[in-house]
């Protein structure tokens, strides 16, 4: 069947001129069927490793159809197919590891995912039980005091960027928030640590530690996605705003900064998903603990990152519990920061719906 | 409440490039002036100059005066944002704000220059606008709707509603029509017949026909060549314009002979 379904078909056949030097449409999904049937077969007969055999059916698939095409179709035909052939893959590439973390990810978090984890601490728990609420707490509030910094920053070093920035200190701005996008995480952890041990002493461990590193990393992403969106307000409604007799202020708030809301927003929810993952900063200044800290002033805070590290590195005895659990907390993490994509669309369509 | 406004001796500037040279003019209160010549001409530079919009952009600037009712426009103490107030503009391509409403477009001046209404004050001022720009009839119905659903004939008026309703003296229009069809056009043509009772209005236009058709007077510009500035060549009543220029250039740019 494989080598039969890869023959050319007769050319004088071919009734529409329209259609005549074009491969029928069964043909391409007949090769990649057939080289599938070829795969699979080998592999049943032979042992071979999977990954190889992948590889070898995609450039088989390749070969076979631009082959066939350039037979049929003719050169210009046949590089579109090889084309086809190469992004369909390297998308298929780009997609597997992801797919694999969900798939992973949900498989072993899904066991100790319940009502228990979401709503129990591990406070007093060895071994088996116990939860993650302090963390969700944590993490929660520590992401929220992160946005509530970094947002009104962001959002006006943006504006201050494009709407009046001229010259040397707008870009001098500019090149800080570009090296500021590269900071390692740790580094911004250290950094907070650092200045708050100045004040508190070197055994300094709060939340709002916490929330103040993970505004270094988060401010030049606001920036960066904010002042791409003020870009994109046309000008043309600027100078509409000012023809009317309005202030450059109250053009900037009220013309330019709610017609870029839609995309301010979802960049703004983008960076907190940025951080809400961050395990370094928090390992030094926010610190971990076993019970609920809902004071980002006061104390130790957990957060689900750090959860997650510990409870896989230092799961107790006997250690499956632990390992659970950490996978559970890697779960809760996922959800969260789904929910936040969910909640970014939400939000867009809610500012573009008079757009359109 | 329509204003005169007397210019003299402007010139204007983009950075150090001189874009227009020693303008003198006055402009007739409750008349149409045009102003019409070829490309890159300076007529809409001028026109940004008489509400001070040229100088939004960075760089720009003006040498001279606008003296609108015995007020310099270009005083020392004047806030351009002011000026705006009293001189309003309609640019060439309709730009309604995307994100609002026919009904808040045409409420925008007012709302976004902080003035508090009550909203029946509010209702009677866009309902007068949207009459007084002949679109009142069209959208009625879909005040809620935004102001980019509207045709571009209409999205234009919506603008022209926009201007108005912040009852400027002066009404500055930078070729209204160029990017509409035959049938929007002459609503618009019959909209500043009709506007010209209240305003002053200037329109700048690349037609020929639609100047004679609306205005009271015209002025000529034109530019000796490229990197000179443009000059205000010749003032007149349209009619006088189109029909005896007292100038050859004028008369050459009319019939067609330009260049």
């Amino acid at each position: 069947m494989t080598s039969t379904t890869v023959t050319p078909p007769d050319r004088k056949r071919v009734q529409n001129s329209l259609t005549s030097g074009m491969l029928p449409r069964w043909v391409p999904p007949a090769i990649v069927a057939g080289i599938l049937a070829v795969g699979l077969a080998a592999g049943l007969l032979f042992d071979v490793n999977l990954m190889l055999a992948a590889a070898f059916a995609v450039v088989g698939v390749g070969l076979v159809l631009t082959v066939v095409s350039r037979q049929v179709e003719g050169a210009r035909r046949a590089k579109d197919r090889l084309v086809t052939v190469v992004v369909t893959s390297a998308f298929v590439l780009a997609l597997l590891p992801l797919v694999s973390l969900l798939i992973t990810v949900v498989q072993n978090g899904i066991e100790r995912f319940d009502g228990e984890f979401l709503t129990q601490t591990m406070r007093g728990v060895l071994g088996e039980g116990g939860g993650a609420y302090h963390a969700i707490v944590g993490t929660l509030l520590i992401t929220a005091a992160a946005a509530v910094i970094s947002v009104p920053i962001g959002i006006m070093c943006a504006v201050y960027l494009v709407e009046y920035g001229r010259g040397r200190l707008a870009r001098a701005v500019t090149l800080l928030v570009d090296v500021m996008t590269g900071i390692p995480s740790i580094v911004a952890g250290l950094f907070a640590f650092a200045m708050f041990a100045i004040f508190f002493g070197p055994s300094v461990r709060f939340g709002i530690g916490g929330a103040v590193a993970l505004s270094v990393l988060m401010v030049p992403v606001v920036v960066r996605s904010s002042e791409e969106m003020l870009k994109l307000v046309p000008n043309e409604l600027r100078e509409a705003s000012y023809a009317l007799g309005v202030s450059k202020s109250r053009t900037v708030v009220k013309v330019v900064l709610r017609t870029a809301a839609a995309g301010i927003a979802t960049g703004v929810t983008l960076a907190v998903a940025r951080v809400i993952g961050e395990t370094a900063p928090l390992l030094i200044i926010a610190g971990s603990t076993t019970r609920l800290n809902a004071d980002l002033f006061e104390g130790r805070m957990s957060s689900l990152p750090i959860f997650t590290y510990y409870s896989y590195t230092i799961p107790g005895v006997p250690p499956e519990f632990g390992v659970d659990r950490a996978w559970a907390a890697a779960l809760t993490l996922f959800v969260i920061v789904m929910l936040l994509n969910l909640v970014a669309r939400a939000i867009s369509r809610y500012f573009s719906l008079n757009s359109r | 409440m329509a204003k005169r406004i007397d210019v003299s001796d402007l010139d204007i500037f983009y950075g150090s490039f001189k874009a227009v040279e020693s303008v003198n003019m006055s402009i007739e209160p409750q008349s149409v002036t045009a102003l019409i010549g070829p490309s890159g001409c300076g007529k809409s530079t001028f026109l940004r100059s008489l509400n001070r919009m040229h100088e939004v952009i960075p760089g720009a600037s003006v040498a001279g005066k606008v003296v609108m009712d015995g007020q310099d426009l270009y005083g020392s103490d004047v806030d351009p944002v002011a000026v705006r107030r009293h001189v309003g503009m309609v640019f060439q391509r309709p730009n309604p704000f995307p994100t609002m409403s026919i009904y808040d477009n045409v409420a925008a001046g007012v709302r976004l220059n902080s003035g508090r209404m009550r909203k029946a004050t509010l209702d009677e001022l866009v309902e007068s606008s949207l009459r007084g720009a002949n679109l009142w009839e069209e959208v009625k119905d879909r005040l809620g709707r935004p102001g980019s659903s509207l045709s571009g004939g209409q999205q234009q008026r919506l603008c022209i509603a926009r201007a108005i309703a912040i009852k400027p003296e002066v009404l500055l229009m930078d070729e209204p029509c160029s990017a509409l069809d035959p049938i929007s056009t002459l609503a618009i043509e019959d909209l500043i017949y009709q506007l010209k009772s209240d305003f002053t209005i200037v329109i700048v236009t690349h037609n020929m026909q639609q100047a004679a058709r609306v205005s009271d007077r015209t002025g000529f510009f034109n530019i000796e060549g490229t990197g000179k500035p443009g000059r205000l060549i010749e003032m007149d009543a349209t009619q006088r314009i189109f029909s005896n220029p007292s100038v050859k250039a004028t008369e050459d740019y009319i019939t067609g002979r330009f260049g």
